[in-house]
């Protein structure tokens, strides 16, 4: 039996999607099952039974999972203590003195440990790393007895100053192991050792309370596809879009906080790399949000932490994804000065649009689409109706958009549509030019159900040159997760100016960066193309707050780090400082705030033109029929294609609707759409056209 | 004001793309700006004005919320000053700091800059930020004995620091001999520049777009449409006229305590704020200026009614009275440094008197005081360090819950330092940084928790200055909710423990080696009759802490002893 079968599962909110790909014969094949709920792994292994019968030739298994944030979002993680800094126990609760929303002062947090499982202990190391009062043991000893007592499952230990000098944690931490024989310690620098308590207690705390519930999870999934006859790696998606040995999730579990997102970009890169674009903007439309990121040069931007939930931040780096409320379900209404608004409130998936007759009056932007005959009635994606309700949603239009605002029930359907894509195009334009990109240089790549009807509207709108639909963009995430390279982090703070810098010491934490990394890389079962290192400071003058990343070109040569210099690293600052800010300031002493190191271990990517559909057949075979869609100002009676029939090659002029299970692409008037060699449709302006 | 036809499609779709040329200039000067005030606190705030008028018409999402509002009266200023220069021209932009003009205080650098569209004044954009410090007696500006403006910073009345697109050196020349940090400023009035030229882009762009007819018309009808909105919320608050009093500590300088006095009326779709009745002008920098006070109740009405927008339309229905010559009129040159604390007070009373009108729609007080804590000396070494941050305390019980434990003023969104950047940056160590019990007001929702900060230090010696309020007079709690804990401060001696004798403000404390100031912020007012508590919500308080259970047994009775696990 060979082990030729790669299997991607990503589980959403609402679908668990299954990607398989079988390299040697060289085809793909897509699953979309319901996700099961409590437990995700029913859909998970119901998702891959209905593609793979025979688990033994399956190399690799990759899964995005949703696990970890659903269990932050509904507080559904461990019982658990804290044992942290006499003086210290609420830095938790207090967050960093923030407030949920600016204007109405209303709203509280609860932590995920409550006050009475945070216990101090005497303990104290200062900025500097000097310990000024030694751990005591004891104290530690009987904190973690009475947290055993209490029934915690789970326990995080978070000293003041850990970065700088983790000595007293590393004691208390092999003192709570010695009486506690249990995986779920979790010992803040260990995880992050890195400046700023609140974010690394908070990463720390949140790891500790997500280690029984993920690592139960995995290990009922691993445990399932063993008895299945898998022998293959089984592995997850991290955060930054790197993947990770379930052995590592299982200890590190707030690193698959944005999992599935994460891989889905990673997918987007790819595609939009293969099919000769390396600047695109990827838009993920789901029923509550619509999810924007941006890949220049191939690559995907970085966020260092994000907050999961008001007061649940998370610091690790992770694909950076910029949430608007503007999904499907997102609901349209008139405010009392007369003005039309998309959201926040959403119908989701359940009540849902009014079309779905599940309750909901309220008019969403899938409602919108259905009235105005973009969305064929009859293959309902949501919902439990054989057809979805155009006239109940149409109902709801008109009495809740049509009438305070004095339209027709099209006129205020496109109304709908012209806010939300005006909403979209808004945080499009934004995260391009934040970042000091035009985004007219940038392809846009709809994924996710909804994405594709809004595709024409985004060039539109932002002046984007073009549009790819991926050949399954309803299975992006899960086919990232088969093309994700496996890839492992490391921050170190150094907090010390350049003059003063002790270069040894930089040099043995980059050393043990690697090592680690590269035993990480070794233990896995996979093939890797290739290994890489890089190296990355974040730096500032004195006195100013928000640092700089500073690439450092320091080689790994026979798996020894050279030498970093100090004229070399200032020289990298000032270059950097420059391409930032467009000068650098004379004289200004340098700090080192942070040492980032990154291991990559390459893993091959499969050729896209797998997925790839027949060059022969024509256009006109996969032709459905038509349809009166309603287009601007006007009713047209627009051809239907099948999607995934249209032939290598195939040139659709707009209006045209192309339609596959779980995706509708819309091409307007105007517009072309193309369909590559890899099978994605490429839309574009008409020539001449306007 | 009818606004000229715009279809409502084009108007919501014009209203996204304004406020987002705002959000994109706020976001530009927070990423250059070199003062963390402005890059971290977001101390800053840019928008689109009025041409005639000066009124906000559009205003960033991210900056600081006292300054929706208060910048129509920068603009304004500068308009009048135009006026008289008589050569307003394409390219100009005033810059100034006057508070008496411009309204908040001296350390907020506002520039000001004319728009033009083919060769007429189309609006104006503005930009204001926080600088790290202005010249004056105290560095940061924070001085709590200021008998005049002229000890808190230099004064810049509106003058041109760009005459048609040409940069005026003369002026910077001017500015940055009178600041401690010139750095600091140049990098923040750089950045300031740069996102008033990406305002002008902007709009460039989008006249281009729509045309100057389309945009004008979108901006009156916003206008109309806010009013309209801010109409329709008076119209639900039952008609009637409402009294409120509260009271400052002291103005820092004597001893006495100052009423803040307000009576809301609403009758129909009109509200009228009186502050008659409120303290006289002060000696010491509790005094406020005009555009400040005008501009505070326009953030009081928005927490009550978080959905209105920043745009001027809300105030038109609204009457803001302020006696002359009282505390919130202040004349130049009186002292106004700590008028975050007199806004703070006009919020609660504010909310004390909509709170009998509308009891659903208003939480209680929050903690009511910034502290503005300073610690500064000189290490081993020879360096000046001056550590400066503001303290966090509880906010108000509402209808829908308990008050948020350790938030931020309302009339701001600034976070505060993580303890470790302090402790790596200057020579301190906190002994704690806590949530203080028994702080919260009690209430069948009760007020969030105020803090405990215990800063201990490290270097032989230091100055300790601090710039506080409710000391005396706690934080109210509304609807039968009762009141937050009073503001505490304290620092150690080699005899011990003292307190300052004006409560919460205090000039050069000397602190040694060893020796701790301990600061204890007030928590927010209860919501409700405390009798209303759940007894299962009174004894998961004792259980986590935040009540000892002697202060249960006196608010709430012995009820929750029965459930208490």
């Amino acid at each position: 039996m060979t082990h030729t079968r790669m299997i991607g599962v990503d589980v959403g909110g609402t679908f668990t999607d299954v990607f398989v790909l079988d390299e040697d014969a060289g085809t793909a094949q897509v699953a979309k099952v319901p996700t099961t709920r409590p437990d995700q792994s029913g859909g998970f292994l119901d998702g891959i039974g209905r593609r793979v019968d025979e688990l033994s030739s399956v190399s690799v298994v990759v899964h995005g999972t949703t696990a970890g944030t659903n269990a932050l979002l509904q507080r559904k993680g461990a019982k658990m203590g804290v044992i942290t800094t006499q003086g210290l126990r609420d830095v938790l609760e207090m967050r960093r003195r923030d407030r949920p929303r600016t204007w109405g002062l209303r709203g509280d947090f609860q932590p995920v440990v409550p006050r009475s499982l945070r216990l101090e202990v005497p303990e104290r190391t200062l900025a500097d790393g000097t310990i000024r009062t030694p751990v005591d043991l004891d104290a530690v000893r009987a904190a973690a007895r009475t947290l055993i007592e209490n029934g915690c499952e789970a326990v995080a230990i978070l000293f003041a100053n850990a970065y700088a000098n983790p000595e007293n944690e590393h004691k208390a931490a092999a003192a709570v192991r010695a009486l506690w024989p249990n995986p779920h310690v979790t010992a803040s620098a260990e995880i992050l050792p890195e400046i700023r308590e609140f974010e690394r207690f908070s990463t720390a705390a949140l790891n500790a309370y997500l280690q029984p519930e993920v690592a139960g999870y995995l290990d009922r999934l691993e445990r399932a596809l063993k008895s299945d006859g898998f022998s293959g790696e089984f592995m997850i998606v991290q955060s930054n879009g790197g993947v990770m040995s379930v052995e590592t999730a299982c200890r590190r579990p707030v690193r698959t906080t944005l999992s599935g997102p994460a891989a889905g970009v990673i997918a987007a890169g790819h595609i939009a790399r293969s099919a000769g674009f390396d600047n695109v903007i990827t838009g993920d439309m789901g029923g509550t949000s619509f999810d924007v990121s941006l890949i220049a040069d191939g690559c995907g931007m970085l966020s260092p932490q994000t907050a999961i939930d008001f007061g649940l931040v998370v610091r690790t780096p992770m694909i950076e994804i910029t949430t608007i409320g503007a999904g499907g379900g997102s609901i349209a209404w008139v405010d009392k000065g007369g003005l039309l608004n998309i959201g926040p409130e959403s119908a989701g998936s359940d009540p849902g649009p009014v079309a779905y007759g599940q309750g909901n009056d309220r008019p969403t932007v899938t409602d919108a689409n259905v009235v105005l005959g973009r969305i064929d009635p009859d293959r309902p994606i949501g919902g439990k109706l054989a057809r979805l309700d155009v006239e109940a949603a149409a109902r709801a239009i008109d009495a809740q958009v049509g009438a305070p605002l004095g339209l027709g029930t099209e006129a205020a359907a496109e109304a709908i549509l012209t806010v939300a894509n005006s909403r979209m195009a808004g945080a499009i334009r934004l995260v391009s030019i934040e970042r000091g990109f035009d985004p007219k240089r940038f392809a846009f790549m709809p994924f996710g159900g909804g994405g594709a009807l809004h595709a024409c509207a985004m060039l539109r709108d932002v002046g984007l040159g073009r549009a790819i639909v991926p050949r399954y963009p309803g299975v992006t995430s899960a086919m990232g997760c088969v093309i994700a390279d496996m890839r492992q982090d490391f921050v170190q703070t150094i907090n010390a100016l350049t003059g003063t810098l002790d270069l040894d010491a930089l040099a043995g934490f980059m050393q043990h960066h690697v090592d680690t990394g590269m035993a990480m890389l070794d233990a896995a079962n996979t093939r890797f193309e290739r290994r890489q290192t890089a190296f990355e400071l974040d730096m500032a003058y004195v006195g100013q707050t928000h640092t700089v990343a500073v690439p450092l070109d320091i080689a790994v040569e026979g798996g020894k780090v050279c030498m970093p210099t100090v004229a070399g690293i200032e020289a990298a600052f000032d270059a950097a400082y420059r391409a930032t800010y467009g000068r650098v300031l004379e004289g200004g002493a340098r700090r080192v705030m942070n040492l980032r190191s990154t291991v990559i271990g390459k893993r091959p990517k499969f050729d896209l033109s797998t997925l790839a559909p027949a060059a022969r057949g024509s256009a006109a075979d996969a032709r459905k029929g038509t349809r009166r869609a309603h287009l601007g100002t006007a009713w047209h009676e627009t051809a239907i294609f099948d999607r995934l029939d249209l032939p290598v090659g195939a040139v659709i002029e707009g209006p045209a609707i192309l339609e596959q299970a779980d995706t509708t692409i819309l091409i307007e008037p105007d517009l072309v759409g193309m369909v590559d060699t890899f099978g994605n449709v490429i839309i574009e302006p008409r020539e001449g056209g306007t | 004001m009818m606004a000229a036809e715009i279809d409502p499609i084009t108007l919501a779709v014009l209203a996204g793309r304004m406020e987002q040329i705002a959000d994109e200039m706020d976001a530009t000067l927070f990423r250059a700006a070199f003062n963390p005030i402005i890059a971290e606190a977001h101390d800053a705030s840019h928008g689109l004005y009025h041409a005639r008028t000066g009124d906000t018409l559009v205003q960033g999402k991210s900056g600081l919320p006292i300054f929706v509002g208060v910048m129509a009266f920068a603009v304004k200023a500068v308009i009048d000053k135009a006026e008289k220069d008589g050569d307003l021209a394409d390219g100009d932009i005033y810059i100034f700091n006057d508070a008496h003009m411009g309204g908040t205080h001296l350390s907020d650098m506002r520039l000001v800059r004319p728009y033009f569209h083919n060769g007429a004044l189309f609006c104006f954009l503005a930009s204001v930020g926080h600088w790290h410090d202005v010249g004056g007696a105290v560095p940061g500006n924070y001085n709590p004995s200021a008998t005049d403006a002229f000890q808190e910073a230099f004064v810049l009345p509106p003058v041109r620091l760009a005459r048609a697109g040409a940069i005026q050196q003369d002026v910077i020349d001017i500015i940055m001999r009178n600041t401690r940090l010139p750095q600091s400023a140049m990098g923040d009035l750089n950045g300031q520049l740069g996102a008033l030229d990406l305002g002008v882009k902007r709009l460039d762009e989008l006249l281009a777009e729509y045309g100057a007819e389309t945009v004008r018309a979108a901006l009156d009808a916003l206008g109309d449409r806010a009013e309209a909105l801010m109409r329709a919320e008076l119209q639900s608050l039952p008609d009637g006229r409402w009294q409120a009093e509260d009271f400052l500590d002291n103005d820092g300088i004597t001893d006495a305590a100052l009423p803040i006095c307000v009576a809301l009326e609403v009758k129909g779709d009109r509200m009228v704020l009186d502050f008659s009745g409120t303290a006289p002008a002060t000696d010491g920098p509790v005094n406020i200026a005009l555009p400040t006070a005008v501009a505070c109740c326009y953030v009081a009405i928005k927490h009550i009614f978080p959905a209105l927008p920043a745009n001027a339309g809300v105030m038109r229905p609204v009457t803001v009275k302020v006696p002359e010559g009282s505390l919130l009129s202040a004349q130049f040159p009186a002292p106004v440094g700590g008028y975050t604390e007199t806004i703070l007070r006009m919020i609660d009373v504010i909310f004390s008197a909509a709170s009998q009108a509308a009891p659903d729609r208003v939480v209680a007080n929050a903690y009511g005081t910034i502290n503005a804590l300073s610690i500064a000396g000189k290490r081993a070494n020879g360096q000046a360090f001056v550590m400066f941050s503001f303290y966090g305390g509880g906010h108000g019980g509402s209808l829908e819950g308990d008050g948020l434990n350790h938030g931020n003023a309302p009339i701001s969104t600034a976070t505060i330092p993580p303890l470790e950047i302090l402790e790596a940056a200057y020579p301190v160590m906190f002994r704690q940084w806590a949530l203080r019990p028994d702080s919260a007001g009690a209430g069948t929702h009760r007020g969030g928790l105020g803090a405990v900060y215990e800063i201990e230090l490290l270097e032989k010696n230091a100055s300790v200055f601090l710039f506080g309020e409710r000391g005396r007079f706690p934080p109210r709690g509304v609807a039968g909710g009762t009141v937050g804990a009073l503001n505490r401060f304290a620092y150690e001696q080699d005899d011990g423990w003292h307190t300052p004798p004006l409560t919460s403000k205090m000039l050069d404390i000397k602190l040694k080696r060893g020796q701790a100031v301990r600061l204890e912020t007030p928590g927010g007012g209860g919501y409700g009759p405390s009798e209303g508590r759940a007894a299962e919500a009174v004894a998961r308080d004792v259980a986590l802490g935040y009540l000892t259970a002697e202060n249960a047994d006196r608010l709430h009775g012995p009820a929750w002893r029965r459930v208490y696990a």
